[in-house]
C-alpha cells in the first residue's frame, strides 16, 4: 500500500515535501520527542543515505511502506492521547488518567522513533477527525462527559488492538533489517501491553476471544477484530492439540493474536482522516 | 521419531543443588547456568559423551528455545492453579491466572506439534523438562504474582530478541502472534500488582518500557536462559544461538 498516495486522497496538502511544518511538528512534541528522535539514529534505515531512498517501490512488502504505515498509526495514537488528556473528559478518573499519561508518553516516543528511522521518507501528521464525521464525541465537546468517557475508552481499545495487529502484519516486510525488525517488535509488545490495560480498564479481559470486539464497542470497530477467531497456525489447528480448557475455542483464540494486512489497517486509519 | 534422552543423569546431585541455590530468581546470576554446564562437562566428560541437548541453530534453535520457555511457563501456571493462593484468590485474579494457564499450555503444545511436524525427533527438545520452583511459594499471593510478572516480562524480551534469528517469515509471524499475548499477560499481572499500590502506570512501567523511546526490552537467548536458569533443572545448551 502506498501510504503517501493514500493520504493524499484525504488531503490537498503535499505531505511529502513540507519540511517547515515537520519542524513545527517536532517542536510541538517538545524536547522529549527530540531526544527520542536522536536515540533513533542508530536504527540503520536512516543511516543508509539518500541513495537507498531514491526509488522505494511502494508495494506491500517493502520496509519503507511498512514503517510509513506504522508512522500513520502512531500519529493517530499520539494525537488521540494528547487530545484526550487535554479534553478534561478524564477528570475524576484518576486511574484512567494515569494509564493515558503513560500510553501517551510511549506513543509520542514511537512517532519520533519512526520519523527518525524513516528520515526523508517520513511525512507530516495529517489532520485527524476523532468524531468520525460527527458520529462520536470522545473529547466532550458536546458536554455529555459520561458518553465521551465511554467513547474515549472504546477508541483507545480500538487503536491499541489495531496497533498490535498492524505491526504484526508488517513483521515479514521488515525481516531483511534485523535492527528495524527488533525495534518494530519492541514497539509491538508495548502496544499489546497498552491494549491489555485499556481492555481491562473497560471491564474486559486483556486478550481477545474469538473475533469479539467486546461489550460497549461500536459496530464500526468490528473491522479491528476480523479474523481474530483463527485457530490454525502454521497448519496446526491448536484446538486439536489436547483436551480441556487450554484447547477450547475461547482459549485457543485468546492465546494467539492475528496479523492485519496493510489494506485492512489502512481502512481503519482512514476512518479518522479528516 | 525417537527422542533424545534427557541427560539428567549427568547432573551431580550436590552440584545441582548448589547451582539452584545460587541462581534463584534474580537476573544477576546471569552466567550460572552456563558455568554449571561447563564445569559438569569438564569434570565428568565420561558420563555422557554426547553432552546435554543443544537447542540447535536457525529456525530449529529458536523453536526449541520457545518450546523450552513455554514449557517453563506452562509448568509454573500448572503449579499456580494447584496451589492454595489460587484456589482462594479473588475472582478476577483467579480468572486471569487460569487464562494464563490455558494460554501457556496451548503454546507449549503448539511448539511440540510444530517442531515434531517439521524436524526429526532427535533434534526436537524433549517434552517434560524438569523445573525447580523451590523459590516460589504457591500459597502466597505476592510470590506467585511477582514470579508471574518476571516470567511474562522475560517471555516478551525473549521473543522480541529472537525475532531477528528467525529465517522463515511464517515462523516470525507465529512468534509475533504469541509475543503480543505474552505482553498482554505481563500487563495484566502488572496491572493487578499496580492496583495494590495505586501505581496506574505499572502495566507498562518505566522499569520495563523505556520512557524515552517507548520500547520494550529485547534480549538474546543466552541472556534469557541464564536468567531463567534458576528454574531449569534439565540441562540443555544453546551453543548455536547468540
Amino acid at each position: 500500500m502506498d501510504i503517501i498516495k493514500f493520504l493524499e486522497e484525504f488531503t490537498t496538502e503535499k505531505l511529502s515535501d513540507n519540511k517547515t511544518s515537520r519542524r513545527e511538528m517536532f517542536g510541538s512534541l517538545g524536547t522529549m520527542g527530540k531526544k527520542a528522535a536522536m536515540a533513533a539514529v542508530p536504527l540503520g534505515l536512516a543511516s543508509m543515505g539518500n541513495k537507498a531512498w531514491a526509488a522505494p517501490s511502494m508495494m506491500q512488502g517493502d520496509p519503507i511502506s511498512a514503517l510509513q504505515l506504522a508512522l500513520l498509526l502512531e500519529y493517530i495514537e499520539a494525537d488521540f492521547y494528547l487530545k484526550a488528556l487535554e479534553s478534561g473528559v478524564l477528570y475524576g478518573h484518576a486511574k484512567a488518567e494515569g494509564i493515558y499519561n503513560q500510553i501517551s508518553k510511549h506513543e509520542s516516543a514511537h512517532v519520533s522513533l519512526l520519523q527518525g528511522a524513516l528520515g526523508d521518507e517520513a511525512f507530516d501528521a495529517p489532520k485527524f477527525d476523532f468524531t468520525v464525521g460527527g458520529r462520536f464525541d470522545p473529547f466532550g465537546e458536546n458536554g455529555d462527559m459520561n458518553t465521551s468517557y465511554a467513547q474515549l475508552l472504546a477508541f483507545a481499545q480500538a487503536f491499541e488492538d489495531t496497533g498490535v495487529r498492524a505491526y504484526k502484519g508488517q513483521a515479514e516486510n521488515v525481516m531483511g533489517d534485523p535492527a528495524i525488525l527488533t525495534v518494530a517488535l519492541q514497539i509491538h509488545s508495548v502496544e499489546a501491553r497498552h491494549a491489555s490495560e485499556i481492555r481491562r480498564l473497560r471491564g474486559l479481559e486483556g486478550w481477545i476471544t474469538g473475533n469479539e470486539r467486546g461489550a460497549g464497542m461500536p459496530e464500526i470497530a468490528q473491522a479491528v477484530y476480523v479474523n481474530e477467531d483463527n485457530v490454525i497456525h502454521g497448519g496446526v489447528d491448536v484446538t486439536t492439540l489436547g483436551d480441556g480448557d487450554p484447547f477450547s475455542f475461547e482459549s485457543s483464540t485468546q492465546a494467539y493474536d492475528e496479523p492485519l494486512t496493510s489494506d485492512n489497517a489502512g481502512e481503519i486509519a482512514s476512518l479518522f482522516l479528516s | 521419531m525417537e527422542r533424545k534422552k534427557i541427560a539428567v543423569a549427568t547432573i551431580n546431585g550436590s552440584e545441582r543443588r548448589k547451582f539452584l541455590k545460587m541462581s534463584g530468581l534474580g537476573l544477576a546470576g546471569a552466567t550460572l547456568f552456563y558455568a554449571c554446564e561447563k564445569s559438569q562437562t569438564d569434570e565428568m566428560p565420561d558420563l555422557d559423551m554426547d553432552g546435554p541437548f543443544d537447542l540447535g541453530e536457525g529456525d530449529l534453535g529458536v523453536l526449541n528455545y520457545a518450546y523450552a520457555l513455554e514449557q517453563l511457563e506452562a509448568e509454573f501456571y500448572t503449579r499456580v492453579v494447584n496451589g492454595s493462593y489460587w484456589s482462594g484468590a479473588a475472582a478476577e485474579e483467579k480468572n486471569v491466572l487460569q487464562a494464563l494457564y490455558n494460554h501457556e499450555v496451548n503454546h507449549r503444545e503448539f511448539f511440540k506439534a510444530a517442531l515434531t511436524a517439521n524436524f526429526d525427533g532427535d533434534v526436537v527438545l524433549p517434552e517434560n523438562l524438569e523445573f525447580d520452583f523451590n523459590s516460589v511459594d504457591f500459597n502466597n499471593r505476592d510470590s506467585v504474582l511477582t514470579t508471574a510478572q518476571l516470567l511474562e516480562d522475560t517471555g516478551v524480551q525473549a521473543y522480541n530478541g529472537a525475532g531477528k534469528l528467525i529465517q522463515t517469515g511464517a515462523y516470525l509471524v507465529i512468534a509475533g502472534k504469541i509475543v503480543s499475548v505474552e505482553a498482554r499477560h505481563a500487563a495484566a499481572i502488572r496491572s493487578i500488582r499496580g492496583g495494590d499500590m495505586d501505581d496506574f502506570a505499572l502495566f507498562a512501567g518505566d522499569d520495563i518500557v523505556d520512557p524515552t523511546t517507548g520500547l520494550d526490552k529485547a534480549e538474546n537467548p543466552s541472556v534469557i536462559l541464564a536468567a531463567a536458569g534458576g528454574f531449569i533443572v534439565t540441562p540443555f545448551t544453546a551453543n548455536k544461538l547468540p
